[in-house]
């Protein structure tokens, strides 16, 4: 039982493209789009909208995504409107980033708010700051906390855009540890699919996986494997 | 003595038809500084809420309002959607089960309307919207609650009027027109302008 999500836009390709795309990174999770008038036309349709949502719940809530001003205001009124006792909330974030960010966190099995979150945090990326930092201070972790380290090389050229750093947010999203990739002087948040991607890492970067927590070691033999292994590209 | 839920219907029928008539103008308003599909939007909406009217069927005045919301939410497509949808939503829930609709009650109404429009779409006075025209359609409303429904929804007409006029040097900081930023400034708000023809609508045909 996953999170979904909804794609609300003015335009039925819009919404189905962007729901093609989350869904390449997020095969498990119930993306629906919702785009266009009724009648094929550019606009948003409240009862398209309304049944999408319907479809998208499997139980742990949804997520919607808007493109412009009165798709989000659509957006909102459906989820005020829901006549059945799903819990659904409507992010305020970037639709594409928002989209992949939130289906990636969904697929790892993420709660409700935590997806709801993983796409509101798609604007400081969009915006180019934050990238949600995370180093694992030697000085607060040391040895005896388990903390582990492991160079890798990325294998395959491309490096870590979309969807490998999609593949690399899932290896660790069910795992009890808290992981970072560095690669040069950046260290990022593994669990996050846009932070991996705003590393810029590509074929031939040594990186730096780091882990602890009661899963470390686990987390990072899952990684070095996974990042070694070239995505199959 | 107030307005029957066959006055009520009859009045948004009439606010209905004005649609038609004031179309092109809508459209024409919106294209100097929106996209130009306010007029074609609307008037969609309001023909699906004649035929809704047609079938009948309403057990008190909350019920023709509240149909007449849900229509238009379904069928406009654009932002006027879901904000002239909240604004009878609300109307709707302000008339509660009463069975005719009085001056008071009709300020009551008008006044949930502006709340919801506000909570939707996040507009403040000022921002050269349809909350410029409702805000001080409003406060008249609720300074002539005893002279019955009529008198109130003139008293609104009017200074829903006056409000959208007073949009024309304004510039935009909501919806599609704050796009344009200070070239929305010396362009009449069709937002502003189809919530004044509305309310001017309802106002000729209430009777009492």
């Amino acid at each position: 039982m996953r999170v979904g999500l909804v794609i609300v836009s003015h335009s039925a390709a819009l919404a189905a493209g962007v729901a093609e795309l989350a869904a390449q990174m997020a095969p498990d999770v119930r993306i629906m789009p919702a785009g266009g008038t009724a009648d094929g036309g550019l606009g948003t349709d409240f009862d398209g909208v309304s049944a999408a949502l319907e479809r998208a719940d499997s139980g742990a809530g949804v997520v919607l995504l808007y493109d412009l001003g009165s798709a989000q205001m659509t957006a909102e009124l459906a989820v005020e409107s829901l006549t059945t006792p799903i819990r659904a909330i409507v992010a305020d974030a970037p639709l594409v980033e928002g989209a992949v960010a939130a289906a990636v966190c969904a697929q790892g099995g993420a709660d409700l708010d935590a997806v709801g979150s993983a796409a509101a945090m798609a604007h400081a990326f969009v915006q180019g700051e934050a990238f949600d930092e995370m180093e694992l201070d030697r000085h607060v972790y040391g040895e005896g906390d388990g903390l582990l380290e492991r160079a890798v090389v990325l294998r395959n050229e491309l490096g870590l855009h979309a969807r490998p750093a999609a593949l690399t947010a899932r290896a660790v999203a069910e795992l009890d540890a808290e992981v970072s990739i560095r690669c040069g002087d950046q260290e990022v948040d593994a669990h996050s699919v846009l932070a991996l991607m705003g590393l810029g890492a590509r074929g031939g970067d040594e990186l730096l996986v780091r882990a602890v927590g009661r899963e470390a070691r686990h987390a990072i033999d899952t990684l070095a494997e996974l990042l070694e292994s070239g995505f199959g590209e | 003595m107030g307005c029957s839920v066959e006055d009520v219907t009859a009045a948004v029928r009439a606010a209905a038809e004005v649609v038609r008539e004031y179309r092109d103008e809508l459209v024409e308003l919106d294209r100097e500084i929106g996209d130009g599909d306010h007029g074609e939007n609307l008037h969609r909406g309001f023909t699906a809420v004649l035929a809704k009217l047609d079938g009948g069927g309403f057990d008190g005045p909350a019920s023709v309002l509240k149909v007449t919301a849900t229509t238009l939410i379904s069928t406009v497509g654009g932002a006027a959607g879901p904000l002239y949808g909240t604004a009878f939503l609300r109307a709707a829930t302000a008339l509660g089960d009463a069975s005719e609709v009085d001056g008071q009650l009709a300020a009551n109404a008008l006044a949930a309307a502006l709340e919801g429009v506000v909570a939707r779409g996040k507009a403040a006075p000022g921002d050269k919207t349809m909350v410029d025209a409702l805000t001080p359609a409003v406060t008249a409303a609720q300074s002539t609650v005893d002279s019955g429904v009529r008198a109130v929804l003139l008293a609104a007409a009017d200074a829903a009027e006056e409000g959208a006029a007073s949009t024309v040097p304004l510039v935009a900081r909501k919806g599609r027109a704050s796009y344009l930023g200070e070239r929305s400034a010396g362009h009449l708000d069709p937002g502003a302008r189809s919530t004044a023809v509305l309310l001017r609508a309802l106002a000729e045909a209430a009777r009492r």
